[in-house]
């Protein structure tokens, strides 16, 4: 990073947490009000962050830009909650893991393949329909209505330090065991990419496709692999979330806070993904109720894609994506 | 050669056949009467926009099966999917206009609000039970519009009067958490001057579709405390705030839904936190035991001629609310056809039915519906009817009634109605017609 990139990302988030104390500082807001809208807003932001690592993942094995990630949480979270109807919870999960694999195994045949090195725009147009037949299949196939899915996840919330502050801080245990769950799976995923030779065979095809496959990396295996990992990390998301909001398809339309999560934290960055999740988690929020009210409220939505187009600015590749310089 | 002679024989055949089915089309639109079906059955709002259409659907094919049509003249109808979606909506009523339809129902606020500016130039009825404009109430300038059954003024009046019954309103604090679209604004006007009227603190704040993301709206309602919050969702979002209500321990007692808040799609999904929760009722809950309901099952059901995919749907809340729907659309026709003779009737005359509606505790009860409307009789100064509601309350497993009926305070809403139709009026430079002239 240049030096004069550097000192503008340094300001960007000077400023940025400056906007954040601030109503403390000029609107009289208490410190434990301020407190837990942050832990709200941090606890949203995991939540992106799982559905935002898919993209990720996807976007660094393959150079695919895979817009159906949202699609795959709704359809993993339909076929989960459906096969909960005949089986325990945990043969559930196994035989939904497998669908998400023949699901990832079907887009590689017919998707995929057939458009090997072609423009990424043509791939990333690819996923689209594969969104839209998701959406449509799943249904059809489970129909439309909102289904609960319960896991066990707490419900009630913890009011903390109630002696301290009045009315204490208010935290959610279901997001608090989100938030450990993708904790978990970012660790794992690390582990996967970093100390295993298939991680190493990813990150090779993600570098060059036709490179990888002159020294021997079996290119279609390969995304097999990274659209099941993908799959993977859709379920958990659709657990999550699906346990949260109940299986439906707005569900989807929730894996879109994931666009502006990558475009901050990097296409091709695991710990840029979770940054930029907590970032436009603590944004978002922050924003809501302190400024909302200015502009008539309902702002949250936009303001995550204004705070990533911001950053854009001045750091195209995001804050850990890598920087790509084209020989011209 | 040969092949060219053979694509311009393809091509006459097809014309013919094509001339043939818009001629017997046409022949078919001349027997009947064209009932069009805005529905939403995909997307998010379709947990709750299903049972709606199944209710719709299944009150006209009821007619059609048991009665032969009204008054001897079937009804044909059609479904258009918009998802909820203005333009799909719009799109839909320019498709289907060409069929001659005598009224529309668009299950939506905001496809409402795109249609008042259509529907007088295509004579073409606008039914909207229960939504929609409240100033349309007006006939004397919204002359094809007809908000039946209750408007959102009289929601948000007849919310105001209940909460009032517990306690003087002045220096408390009520929150509107509505759904960012026309629909969730429109009780704003008359919210606010009850706040003023009533001296209650008003706290606005707008969930924006489909409305999954609250956290920030409950989070200021765990900081701001309201005595009470006003729900005005639709769809998933109507579950994801009885969730987050319990998320930040907001007591679901002081909660209470509008209508379209208030419904077994909205409170299943959020389990035991739906408990207590309590939402407006308009004049029926989730009847299921009336002659109406068990008519259903003979005709059509018991038949497989039914359009819900599981006849447990047949008495739920908004079943029973699109049933409603289409039974005021019926009976808008069945009274035109009293002035005009029984034929296939054109939007005109429907507009006439619609207007001159009287359906007294005897009609009610011959509808097999009793104890689910109340008296109703619409009129060129009043298109709504009726301007009642109460409220019921979930158990965790069933609605029932925790409030008597109440009637919107038209004193103070009948001025604020005529302003603003009068406004819109003069907008759209519409000349009111006299009501004391119309007969």
């Amino acid at each position: 990073m240049s030096a004069s990139a550097r000192n503008l990302t340094i300001a960007f988030f000077a400023l940025l947490a400056f906007a954040a104390v601030s109503p403390m500082l000029f609107q009289g807001v208490r410190f434990p009000q301020w407190l837990e809208i942050v832990i709200g807003g941090l606890m949203s932001g995991v939540l992106y962050s799982l559905v935002a690592l898919g993209l990720v993942l996807i976007f660094k094995a393959s150079g695919v830009f895979n817009f159906a990630q949202g699609a795959m949480v709704l359809f993993a979270a339909l076929t989960l909650v459906k096969l909960m109807d005949h089986m325990p919870l945990v043969a559930a999960l196994a035989v939904t893991l497998v669908v998400m694999v023949a699901l990832a195994w079907l887009v590689e045949r017919l998707v995929l393949r057939p458009l090997v090195n072609q423009e990424g725009i043509v791939l990333f147009m690819a996923t689209l329909g594969v969104a839209y037949f998701l959406n449509g299949f799943g249904q059809i196939v489970w129909g439309a209505d909102v289904f609960t899915l319960d896991v066990g996840m707490p419900k009630e919330p913890k009011i903390l330090l109630d002696k301290m502050f009045e009315g204490g801080i208010l935290v959610s245990m279901e997001d608090v065991v989100a938030a450990l769950i993708a904790a978990l799976l970012v660790a794992s995923l690390a582990i996967f990419f970093q100390k295993t030779s298939t991680g190493r065979a990813l990150r090779a095809v993600a570098d060059d496709h036709q490179a990888a496959q002159s020294i021997g990396i079996p290119l279609n295996r390969i995304w097999v692999i990274v659209w099941s990992v993908a799959g993977m990390v859709a379920l958990v998301a659709g657990v999550v979330w699906g346990s949260k909001l109940g299986v439906q398809f707005s569900l989807q339309q929730v894996a879109l806070k994931a666009l502006p999560v990558v475009i901050l934290g990097g296409f091709t960055s695991i710990p840029g993904a979770i940054v930029g999740g907590l970032l436009i988690g603590l944004g978002e929020k922050l924003s809501e109720v302190y400024l909302g009210p200015l502009f008539g409220g309902g702002i949250e939505n936009w303001f995550a894609y204004v705070l990533a187009l911001v950053f854009l600015l001045f750091r195209p590749e995001g804050l850990f994506g890598e920087k790509i310089i084209d020989r011209v | 050669m040969k092949h060219a002679w053979r694509i311009k024989a393809a091509a006459v055949a097809l014309a013919a056949v094509g001339g043939l089915a818009m001629a017997a089309d046409a022949l078919a639109q001349a027997k009947e009467i064209f009932v069009p079906v805005l529905v939403y059955r995909t997307g998010p709002y379709a947990p709750n926009g299903v049972p709606w259409a199944d209710g719709f659907v299944d009150y006209l094919k009821l007619v059609n099966e048991r009665d032969g049509g009204i008054n001897g003249v079937k009804i044909a109808y059609e479904e258009c999917e918009t998802g909820y979606a203005t333009d799909r909506g719009v799109e839909c009523y320019e498709r289907l206009k060409s069929k001659k339809p005598v009224a529309f129902s668009p299950l939506s606020t905001g496809i409402t609000y795109a249609l008042t500016e259509k529907a007088p130039g295509d004579h073409i009825v606008l039914i909207t039970a229960g939504y929609g404009r409240a100033d349309s109430v007006d006939g004397s300038v919204f002359r094809w519009n007809f908000p039946m059954m209750g408007t959102y003024w009289d929601g948000a009046d007849i919310l105001v009067q209940h909460v009032k019954k517990k306690g003087n309103l002045k220096g408390k604090k009520i929150a509107l958490v509505y759904h960012d679209s026309p629909y969730g604004k429109e009780p704003i006007p008359v919210l606010e001057a009850l706040s003023k009227k009533e001296g209650f603190k008003l706290m606005l704040l707008p969930v924006t579709h489909p409305g999954v993301e609250q956290k920030a709206t409950w989070l200021q309602i765990r900081q701001q405390r309201p005595d009470y919050v006003f729900l005005w969702g639709w769809g998933v979002m109507n579950s994801t705030a009885i969730k987050e209500a319990i998320a930040v321990a907001y007591p679901r007692l002081q909660m209470y839904g509008v209508w379209w808040s208030g419904a077994e799609p909205d409170v299943v999904p959020a389990e035991q936190a739906a408990k207590g929760y309590n939402a407006l009722a308009l004049a029926h809950s989730a009847e299921n035991d009336r002659p109406i309901h068990a008519e259903m099952m003979k005709f059509l059901y018991d038949k497989g001629k039914g359009t819900a995919s599981d006849k447990k749907e047949v008495g739920q809340v908004l079943y029973n609310r699109g049933m409603l729907s289409a039974i005021l659309t019926v009976e808008s026709i069945r009274t035109a056809m009293k002035k005009y003779g029984n034929k296939v009737m054109t939007g005109d005359q429907v507009r006439w039915g619609a207007e001159h509606l009287n359906i007294d505790a005897n009609r009610i009860k011959q509808l097999g519906v009793a104890g689910m409307m109340v008296p109703f009789h619409t009129s060129c100064s009043d298109h709504g009817g009726a301007h009642s509601a109460r409220i019921h309350t979930w158990d965790g497993e069933h609605w029932s009634y925790t409030s008597d009926m109440y009637t919107a305070d038209y004193k103070l809403l009948r001025p604020m109605v005529e302003a603003s139709a009068l406004k819109y009026a003069k907008e759209k430079g519409i000349t009111p017609v006299d009501c004391s002239k119309e007969k």
